[in-house]
C-alpha cells in the first residue's frame, strides 16, 4: 500500500521525484475516476507545478516538510485561491475564492501536492455523499455502495489508494463515518486544534478539519501539518502541536480503555457488527490495555441535540448565499428580495433547505429557549459525561458506525440517514478528538473502530490507533477492486 | 377646541424621549478584519474576504474597538461587564454581507451610567454595545423598492459601531439636542470617534411617546429612524410630539411603529412594511469566543481618560474664577480647553486668558476662517501678549492688532510690536514734553477746559497721543495733563 510517509521519505532521499509521484497519482485517479467520481475539480497543472517546486527545493538541499511530495486531495469546502470551490452546491458552482484556507496553506507549506477538490454532500450535510449537487461518489470497495459522507470524495480516493492522503471535515461524523466505509484512517481533531479559516462553514461550533489517510502514521503527519493556533480563527486554541509521530507506539501496556455500555447495548442485536467490535476490543486487551466499562448517559440525546444546534448555526451561516456578491444569482424579475428567494430556491438542494428551515425554526422567537438553549445545556451535560468517563480511562474505544457501507438510495428517509452518525455525534458535541481506524470486514465490507481521547490528546489517540493498526493490518489484508485496474494499466503500459 | 384650550391640554401632556445613538469608532481598522476604517474612499476599496462575508472567512475582534467602547463607558460612569459576548442578528438585506450583523444582544459591554446635561439633569443610560456597521446601498431610484438597480458599497461594512441607548429620560426636543451635544463633546474629548454627523459617524434613532404630565407609565412609542443631523433630531421629535398630541386630541389611538423622518417635507411617516417585520433570531456567534476584560486593563484605560468637559467647567469656575458662560465656551472642544489651560498657566492670568480666547482670538479666527487647531498661534505667544499688556509695554488697542497677526501668522508678539512700532512708552519725562507742547499749542482748549468742558480735555489727550504717534501710555498722559491743568 502506498503511504504518504513512504513517498516523502523517497523524495527526501532523492530516490523518487515529487513530479513522478504526482504523475502516478494523477494516472491512478484517471483510472479510478470513471467508476468512483471522487473529484469535483482536478488540478493536474497546479499539482505538477507544486511537485516541481518540491523537487527544486530538495535539489537545493532544503527539506520541503512533513508532506514533501505527498499527493493530497482536498474536500471542496476548503477555499483554494483561484481554484473553483463549490462546497458541493449549485449555489457556489462557479465560485473561485480570492484566498486559500489556512489548512491549504499549511499543507503547501509542508510540501504537499494538492491534486484536486473532492466531492461531498452539499455544504457537508449528509452521510453518504449522495447529497452532492453534482453526482454521487462511489465506494472503492463496492461501487454499488456509498463512500459515506460528507467527506465521501476524500475517503473514496484514499480508500481506492489513488492518493495516500486527503483532507476532510467532520461536524457530526463526516470524517469518521466515510473513513470507516472506505477502510482508511480518519481523524477528527479537538475542536480548536485546526484553524477553520477559509473552510466553508456548516455548523461553526462543531466543524473541524482533519486527515483521511492510508495509515495512522500518515494521519499523524498530516495532523501535525495542519494543526495549530491561527489568529484568524478566534476559536482555534493556542496549545503547542507535538510531533505526533513520536507518540506512535506498538503496545498498549497500562492503557485504560473505556468501553461505552450504552453503545454496546445498541449494537447487541447486530451479531456480525458486535462480533467485529468485540474482537477489536480483545485485540486492544491483548496489546496490554485494560478494558473497563464507562457510561455516556446523555449520548442518547446526541442526535436530537445535534439536529438543533447544527441546523441553527447553518441557517445563519448559509444566509450569505443570496446572489448579491458571488455565486449563483437568479434575477429574473421582481425586487431584490425576490432575487434572494429565487437564488436560494434554485441554488440549494433539498437537504440543505430542510436544515435551514429546521434551524430557522429552532432560533425563532418563542422557540429559542425551548430548543436552542436546551440543546446547549444537553451539550454541556454530554461534555460532563466524557469528563467523568476520562477520569476512569485514558481513551475510549467504540464503534464508528452501526453498519458497513450501504447501497446508494438505501437511506431515503432523512432520519435513517441521520442515524448513521449515532456513534460519532457525542464526541463532536463535546469537541473531543476521535478517529476511525480500519477494524476488519463484515460481508467483505470495511468497518472502522472509533478511538476517542480527552481534548488535545490526539497523540495518545493516534498512539493507541497505531498499536492496533500494526497488530491487525486490516487495511493491508484486502485490495479494493479499483486498485487492480492500476496494476493492469501499468502492465499494459509495460507490455 | 379653541387654541387656548389646545395649548392648555398640550401643557398637560408630557413628552418622553429615549435616544439610540450609533457612533462609528475611529479605529484604524474595521471591527472584525484588518481593512482600513476610513470615510470617503472609492467604493469597495476597503474590503477583504472577512468584511465581504466570503465563504470560509471568520471574524476576529478588534481589541481597540473594545477599548474605545470601554473608555466611553468609563467616561459616562457605566458598569463595564467583566464578561460579555457577541451575537448574530439575522435578517436579509443587501448591504449586509453575511445577512446577519454581529452585535451584542443580552450581554452588552456596558450597562448603566449616564450623561449629565449642562442643566444639571442626569440622563441615564441603559447600555452601550459593540457591533459592526453595514455597507451602504446606493439606489438608482428613491428607495430600494422603487429602483431598477441598487449598487452596494461595502467600505463601511464591518466598521466598528457603538450603540448608546438612553433610558426614556428626555422630556423635550431641546433636551434631546443638549444630550446629543454633551455626548458628542465627551466622545470627541476621549478621542473615540470623529462624531461627524454629516459623514454618518454619529447617527440617531429616537423613541418618542407622550403621556399625561406626572404619569409614571409610558405611552405607546414610535421609533423615528434616519436622523442624521442634530437639527433633524430636534425637528423630528418636535413634529412627532405634535402629531401624537393631535392624535390623542382627536381621540385616536397611537400605534407602536417605526417612522421615518422626511427632511424635505419636515414630517415623519409610517414605515410599516414587511421589510421591518423581523424576528432577528439572535444567538451567540459561534465564530467568536466570549470577551473577558481583566481588571488591570480597565484600570489602565481609566487612567488614560482625559479630564472631561463637565469637570473642566466646574474647575474653571471654582478655581479660576471664570463665568459659567466662558467656561462652557472654552470646554466645547478639547483643543480649545487645552489651549486655554496652557495660556492660563503660562501667563498666570486665567481670566485674561479666557477673555482673549473667547473674544479677540475667536474673532480673529473667524476673520481668517480658521479653527484653533489649524491656526499657527501657540499658547506661549498669547501668554506673552497678555504679559505685555499687563506690564504696559503695549496698549490694549495695539494688542488687538498684534493678536490678529499672531493668530494668522503664529509669530512672537514682541517681534510684531517692534516691527510695527507698537510699543507703548511709560517714560514720564518724554510724555511730559508732549504734554507741554500740547498745552502751548492749544491755548483755546486749555481755556475751554478751565470753564469745565471735558471734551476739551479729551482733545488735548488726543494731541499728546498724536504727537507720540500713539506710543504714549494713555493713562500716564491723562495723569500728567490733569496735573498740569489743575
Amino acid at each position: 500500500m502506498i503511504t504518504g510517509h513512504g513517498l516523502r521519505d523517497a523524495v527526501l532521499r532523492r530516490e523518487r521525484s515529487a513530479e513522478q509521484i504526482a504523475r502516478e497519482a494523477l494516472a491512478r485517479i484517471e483510472v479510478a475516476e470513471p467508476s468512483l467520481r471522487a473529484f469535483i475539480t482536478l488540478t493536474p497543472d497546479v499539482a505538477i507545478a507544486r511537485a516541481r517546486a518540491v523537487d527544486a527545493a530538495v535539489a537545493r538541499g532544503e527539506n520541503p516538510g512533513l508532506l514533501a511530495g505527498v499527493p493530497v486531495a482536498v474536500k471542496d469546502l476548503f477555499c483554494t485561491k483561484g481554484v473553483r470551490t463549490t462546497c458541493g452546491s449549485k449555489i457556489l458552482e462557479q465560485f473561485s475564492p480570492p484566498y486559500s484556507a489556512a489548512v491549504v496553506e499549511k499543507l503547501e507549506a509542508q510540501g504537499a501536492v494538492i491534486v484536486g477538490k473532492t466531492n461531498m454532500d452539499e455544504f457537508a450535510m449528509g452521510s453518504s455523499c449522495e447529497n452532492s449537487a453534482f453526482f454521487p461518489t462511489r465506494n472503492p470497495w463496492d461501487a454499488r455502495r456509498v463512500p459515506g459522507g460528507s467527506s465521501g470524495g476524500s475517503a473514496s480516493i484514499v480508500g481506492a489508494r489513488g492518493v495516500p492522503l486527503a483532507i476532510g471535515t467532520d461536524t457530526g461524523g463526516s470524517i469518521r463515518e466515510p473513513a470507516s466505509f472506505c477502510n482508511v484512517v480518519g481523524v477528527k481533531p479537538t475542536y480548536g486544534r485546526v484553524s477553520r479559516y477559509g473552510m466553508i462553514a456548516f455548523a461553526s461550533s462543531l466543524d473541524q478539519a482533519g486527515p483521511l489517510a492510508a495509515d495512522v502514521r500518515d494521519a499523524a503527519d498530516a495532523l501535525e501539518a495542519i494543526a495549530g493556533y491561527d489568529p484568524m480563527d478566534s476559536t482555534s486554541v493556542n496549545v503547542p502541536v507535538p510531533h505526533y509521530a513520536d507518540q506512535l507506539r506498538t503496545d498498549l501496556a497500562g492503557v485504560r480503555v473505556g468501553i461505552v455500555s450504552e453503545f454496546e447495548r445498541s449494537l447487541e442485536s447486530d451479531a456480525p457488527m458486535s462480533a467485529l467490535y468485540r474482537a477489536a476490543y480483545a485485540q486492544l486487551e491483548s496489546l496490554g490495555a485494560r478494558l473497563l466499562d464507562v457510561s455516556l448517559p446523555h449520548a442518547k440525546f446526541g442526535l436530537a441535540t445535534y439536529y438543533l444546534i447544527a441546523p441553527a448555526e447553518c441557517s445563519s451561516n448559509l444566509a450569505r448565499y443570496d446572489g448579491v456578491r458571488y455565486g449563483l444569482r437568479v434575477a429574473d424579475g421582481g425586487d431584490v428580495f425576490t432575487m434572494f428567494e429565487r437564488t436560494r430556491a434554485a441554488g440549494f438542494g433539498p437537504e440543505v433547505k430542510r436544515r435551514i428551515i429546521l434551524g430557522t425554526y429552532a432560533l425563532s422567537s418563542g422557540y429559542y429557549d425551548a430548543y436552542y438553549v436546551r440543546a446547549q445545556k444537553i451539550r454541556t451535560l454530554m461534555k460532563r459525561d466524557f469528563d467523568i468517563a476520562f477520569a476512569a480511562c485514558d481513551i475510549i474505544a467504540c464503534p464508528a458506525v452501526s453498519c458497513p457501507p450501504f447501497e446508494l438510495g438505501a437511506k431515503s428517509d432523512p432520519v435513517a440517514m441521520y442515524l448513521m452518525d449515532y456513534f460519532t455525534i457525542p464526541m463532536s458535541l463535546a469537541g473531543l478528538p476521535a478517529l476511525s481506524v480500519p477494524a476488519g470486514y463484515v460481508n467483505d465490507l470495511p468497518v472502522g473502530l472509533q478511538i476517542v481521547a480527552p481534548a488535545f490528546e490526539e497523540g495518545r489517540m493516534l498512539g493507541a490507533a497505531f498499536a492496533y493498526e500494526q497488530a491487525t493490518r486490516h487495511a493491508w489484508a484486502k485490495t479494493p477492486p479499483v486498485a487492480a485496474a492500476y496494476a493492469q494499466r501499468e502492465s499494459g503500459r509495460n507490455a | 377646541m379653541s387654541d387656548r384650550a389646545a395649548l392648555a391640554e398640550d401643557l398637560l401632556m408630557e413628552a418622553v424621549i429615549g435616544l439610540e445613538v450609533h457612533v462609528e469608532l475611529a479605529t484604524q481598522s474595521k471591527m472584525f478584519c484588518g481593512c482600513r476604517n476610513e470615510f470617503g474612499a472609492p467604493p469597495n476599496t476597503h474590503v477583504c474576504p472577512v468584511c465581504l462575508g466570503l465563504p470560509g472567512s471568520l471574524p476576529v475582534i478588534n481589541r481597540r474597538a473594545v477599548e474605545f467602547l470601554c473608555k466611553t463607558g468609563l467616561a459616562l460612569g457605566c458598569d463595564i461587564a467583566a464578561f460579555s459576548k457577541f451575537d448574530r442578528k439575522n435578517y436579509f438585506y443587501p448591504d449586509m454581507p453575511k445577512n446577519y450583523q454581529i452585535s451584542q444582544y443580552d450581554m452588552p459591554l456596558t450597562t448603566g451610567g449616564g450623561v449629565r446635561l449642562p442643566s444639571g439633569r442626569l440622563i441615564r443610560l441603559t447600555r452601550i454595545h459593540l457591533e459592526e456597521d453595514t455597507g451602504k446601498n446606493v439606489h438608482a431610484g428613491a428607495s430600494i423598492a422603487r429602483s431598477n438597480y441598487t449598487l452596494v458599497d461595502y467600505n463601511r461594512a464591518g466598521v466598528p459601531l457603538m450603540e448608546i441607548v438612553s433610558e426614556p429620560d428626555l422630556r423635550s426636543p431641546e433636551e434631546a439636542e443638549a444630550y446629543l451635544n454633551e455626548l458628542k463633546t465627551v466622545l470627541s474629548y476621549i478621542g473615540v470617534s470623529d462624531v461627524k454627523m454629516h459623514e454618518g459617524s454619529l447617527r440617531c434613532d429616537a423613541n418618542v411617546s407622550v403621556r399625561p404630565a406626572g404619569s409614571s407609565e409610558l405611552g405607546t412609542k414610535a421609533e423615528i429612524k434616519n436622523l442624521n443631523s442634530f437639527r433633524f433630531v430636534g425637528r423630528a421629535i418636535a413634529y412627532e410630539i405634535a402629531r401624537m398630541r393631535e392624535c390623542l386630541r382627536a381621540g385616536e389611538r397611537i400605534v407602536q411603529e417605526t417612522r421615518g423622518w422626511d427632511e424635505t417635507r419636515g414630517e415623519t411617516h409610517s414605515m410599516r412594511s414587511k421589510e421591518l417585520a423581523h424576528d432577528y433570531r439572535y444567538f451567540p456567534d459561534p465564530d467568536l469566543v466570549p470577551l473577558t476584560l481583566p481588571r488591570e486593563e480597565l484600570d489602565q484605560w481609566r487612567a488614560q481618560l482625559p479630564e472631561l468637559p463637565a469637570a473642566k467647567r466646574a474647575r474653571y469656575v471654582s478655581d479660576m474664577g471664570l463665568t459659567e458662560y466662558d467656561a462652557a465656551l472654552l470646554t466645547e472642544a478639547r483643543p480649545t480647553a487645552e489651549f486655554f489651560e496652557a495660556v492660563a498657566s503660562a501667563s498666570g492670568a486665567p481670566k485674561e486668558a479666557a477673555n482673549w480666547i473667547v473674544g479677540d482670538v475667536r474673532r480673529s479666527l473667524q476673520k481668517h476662517d480658521l479653527e484653533l487647531s489649524a491656526s499657527p498661534i501657540r499658547p506661549e505667544q498669547l501668554a506673552s501678549l497678555i504679559r505685555l499688556v499687563k506690564s504696559g509695554a503695549v496698549s490694549g488697542k495695539a494688542a488687538k492688532e498684534v493678536c490678529e497677526i499672531v493668530v494668522a501668522e503664529g509669530r512672537d508678539p514682541q517681534a510684531i510690536i517692534d516691527e510695527r512700532g507698537l510699543a507703548q512708552t511709560s517714560d514720564e519725562e518724554a510724555i511730559a514734553a508732549f504734554v507741554s507742547d500740547a498745552i502751548a499749542a492749544n491755548p483755546d482748549s486749555v481755556a475751554a477746559y478751565a470753564t469745565g468742558k471735558q471734551k476739551a480735555f479729551e482733545f488735548l489727550v488726543g494731541q499728546v497721543m498724536r504727537a507720540s504717534r500713539g506710543k504714549a501710555n494713555v493713562d500716564i498722559a491723562r495723569k500728567l495733563l490733569k496735573d498740569r491743568l489743575g
